[in-house]
């Protein structure tokens, strides 16, 4: 069997096992490529059913404008439902205070706990995977967050064969991952497989840039660039999509879904190792946020 | 350096490859993270970022050398104390074939963490330090891989160069390993001379070895059958949803197909009801097909408009397992908490989950032979031994022998919901009296 069939066939499966076991199913949807694949494999494991679950997309207030629109527009061809939780009003509500860095993206990790008790979900989609990033190559597909939406690495339940133990206490919810086992060459290849559209950042354009920590970041009002950095046009596309504030671009020339393909391929450095600030801060940064609980 | 580096990144980018899961055993000193490192870096799957981040934090613990298991031992508490606490997956790929890697630790909770990485595995690689040849953790290594029925067991004989890489002392291995993994009821074995730190039969075949004429162990690894069960396994369809597509349109049976083919026409049973009906068409997760087979996640129509629901089981009328309440198995126990006749657990079997009983405890096996010892009623952590338990309805099994995914369960707390002890249906390999009717009498 293609490994293509295989890998989408296992994470029907998870998503069906998920839908299966828990009461208030949610998927975090943000724009961004694996989470567009995630509603494209959840959208065909309940065809000809509208989808039985709502999505949910925790907004920071920089997000790229492309990628909202994106956003809006396959929210309504599909006739889903979109819960969107805002930083700002979290903000607003002096519930969070801006960093001194500008990033918005550990600020996320309170909205999407705050949204996951006000709605009471007991199953949390995500599209991450464990190729990402080191802590998360020891993630379960099941995994099962406390009432405070921690993760605690040492007290995970062993996963074996295809049995996933959805049952959980009161307050308690799961973490579900159907993309633990793609790689982001497994995501592109199967975004040409599928012919799935992406937001266009994704793919090579002209973009006002700014070169902070080695990375090309988005001019904008979010807080760039400062008085010592220096805007300028460069063809770049995004191989990751975020906070702007974190998120960075890399140059490149490739302008459809097979060239990225090609361009991946040949990348020296992983998608993270490229485009996230967030995962610089230390050795054990993405550990660090998926303990408070971070996505 | 090696064949997979010289071919181009267009080869990487095909995708009529198929996808092995297989799993590494074998204690830090048989070099099994040097191996793992080795296969990772040869076929491109370490990129720059991570091996700098490597060399970083192996400078910071003052060694000389960059440590490759730091790739995967990326907990907080495995860096600190120097172990690997969890099983890791990692994932890579040659022109041929992809890969999972489950690299599953040695030494901390090791029979659960092997059990686990086992469980998915379709090629178990065994290392072994040449000098040494079979050692107490080779026995329990190779006692787990039969225990779980991997299909495809590799032994690594490693450090070569060590022993001038002379025939003699690898075939001494090889001897005594396939005494062993007879003695286990593993019926086939594959051994390959290796040095893992010089790179000989690992990627690239050895110039150092001619009298060895066999494969190297990534070629091995790249065309070994993946499947593990035979083309005539009965069909199993554990249904996971009931699709209901608005007022008027026919309802959809969603599930992934856990052994076998089925095909439209088949005249099928809905298990542990026993009501027959015929399938009309399949689904294939958005093309009609007019078979399916393992492990492909389809949904179904069937022709009598039947009361069907999540946990049912869906299986051929002439081939169909005999619902049980009375359960015996084997099992490992996995949770700090002892498992004691008398426990209420829950039986999570494929979709369904039923309360059940433990009514004996009869049997504890040795890890270095699965040899019976008497089990005094309890099991701790990281124990095998055997179980027999009452179901509170009736569950459709499968010799674990026969089918590892309709054969396998899980034992659950009802009060916490922790994961107490995995379940395998019938005996352990290699002891007396297995048999494949095991699962014992009918309701």
């Amino acid at each position: 069997m293609n490994h293509l069939t295989e890998i989408e066939s296992e994470a029907v499966h998870i998503i069906r096992e998920a839908v299966g076991e828990a009461e208030r199913p949610v998927l975090l949807f943000s724009g961004g490529k694996d989470s567009v694949v995630m509603l494209h494999l959840a959208r065909k494991a309940f065809a000809p059913a509208p989808l039985p679950f709502p999505l949910l997309h925790v907004d920071t207030g920089h997000n790229f404008p492309e990628v909202l629109a994106y956003r809006d527009r396959v929210v309504a061809a599909y006739g889903l439902r979109l819960h969107v939780a805002l930083v700002q009003e979290s903000i607003d509500r002096g519930e969070l205070t801006e960093r001194p860095d500008g990033s918005r993206n550990p600020l996320q990790t309170h909205c999407l706990r705050r949204a996951v008790e006000l709605h009471r979900f007991d199953a949390v989609f995500g599209g991450a995977r464990r190729d990402e990033e080191k802590a998360r190559a020891k993630e379960r597909v099941f995994s099962l967050r406390d009432e405070f939406g921690g993760w605690d690495p040492r007290r995970q339940r062993p996963e074996l064969w295809q049995l996933y133990n959805g049952r959980h206490g009161p307050g308690e919810h799961f973490r579900v991952f159907p993309l633990s086992n793609w790689t982001e060459l497994d995501v592109w290849q199967y975004v040409e497989r599928e012919h799935i559209e992406l937001p266009g950042i994704y793919f090579a354009h002209d973009r006002e840039v700014f070169r902070r920590d080695g990375m090309w970041l988005t001019a904008g009002d979010w807080g760039g660039p400062r008085a010592d950095e220096h805007a300028e046009k460069r063809t770049v596309r995004y191989r990751t999509v975020g906070d702007m504030a974190c998120t960075g671009a890399v140059e490149s020339s490739a302008m459809t879904v097979r060239a990225v393909i090609t361009e991946i391929a040949a990348s020296r450095l992983t998608e993270r190792g490229a485009t996230r600030a967030d995962d610089r801060l230390s050795d054990t940064a993405m550990e660090d946020r998926k303990r408070e609980g971070y996505f | 350096m090696t064949a997979a580096t010289g071919q181009p990144a267009e080869a990487l980018t095909t995708t009529a490859a198929s996808l092995l899961r297989f799993a590494t055993a074998g204690s830090v000193d048989d070099g099994k993270s040097t191996l793992a490192g080795r296969l990772l870096h040869d076929s491109r799957s370490v990129l720059s970022d991570q091996l700098a981040a490597v060399e970083h934090a192996s400078r910071a613990r003052g060694l000389s050398v960059p440590d490759l298991a730091l790739l995967t031992d990326g907990l907080r508490a495995e860096r600190e104390q120097g172990i690997t606490i969890d099983v890791a997956y990692r994932y890579f790929a040659t022109p041929r074939r992809r890969f999972v890697l489950a690299d599953t630790p040695g030494h901390v909770q090791y029979t659960r963490n092997m059990v686990t990485g086992a469980s998915t595995a379709e090629l178990m690689v065994i290392l072994t330090d040449v000098r040494h040849g079979v050692v107490e953790q080779t026995r329990r290594h190779t006692a787990v891989a039969a225990l779980l029925r991997v299909p495809h067991l590799l032994l690594a004989v490693n450090k070569l160069d060590l022993v001038d890489f002379r025939a003699a002392p690898f075939t001494a291995v090889v001897d005594e390993f396939t005494a062993l993994a007879r003695s286990l009821g593993v019926p086939e074995v594959t051994a390959i001379p290796i040095s893992a730190r010089d790179g000989d039969n690992v990627v690239t075949a050895s110039t150092r070895m001619d009298w060895y004429g066999g494969p190297t162990l990534l070629d091995h690894l790249e065309t070994v059958p993946a499947a593990g069960e035979p083309d005539d396994t009965p069909a199993r369809f554990p249904v996971q949803y009931v699709i209901r597509p608005g007022a008027t349109g026919q309802r959809g049976y969603a599930g992934r197909i856990t052994a076998g083919t089925l095909r439209v026409g088949d005249r099928v049973t809905v298990l542990p009801a026993g009501l027959t009906s015929t399938v009309t068409a399949i689904d294939a997760l958005g093309t009609p097909v007019d078979s399916a087979r393992a492990p492909q996640s389809v949904s179904l129509r069937l022709a009598d408009d039947l009361d069907v629901a999540r946990g049912d089981l869906i299986a051929p009328v002439d081939a169909a397992p005999r619902p049980t309440r009375t359960v015996e198995a084997t099992v490992c126990h996995l949770h700090d908490r002892p498992l004691r006749e008398g426990a209420r657990v829950l039986v999570k079997h494929a979709t369904r989950t039923v309360p059940a009983l433990v009514t004996a405890i009869p049997v504890r096996l040795d890890p270095d032979g699965l040899r019976p010892t008497p089990a005094h009623g309890s099991l701790s952590v990281n124990d095998l031994g055997r179980v027999t338990l009452r179901t509170a309805e009736p569950l459709p099994l499968d010799p674990y022998a026969r089918s590892r995914r309709n054969g396998s369960f899980l034992l659950i707390d009802p009060a916490d919901g922790s994961t107490l002890t995995a379940g395998m249906v019938g005996q352990a390999p290699g002891t007396a009296g297995e048999s494949h009717e095991a699962n014992g009498q009918s309701r």
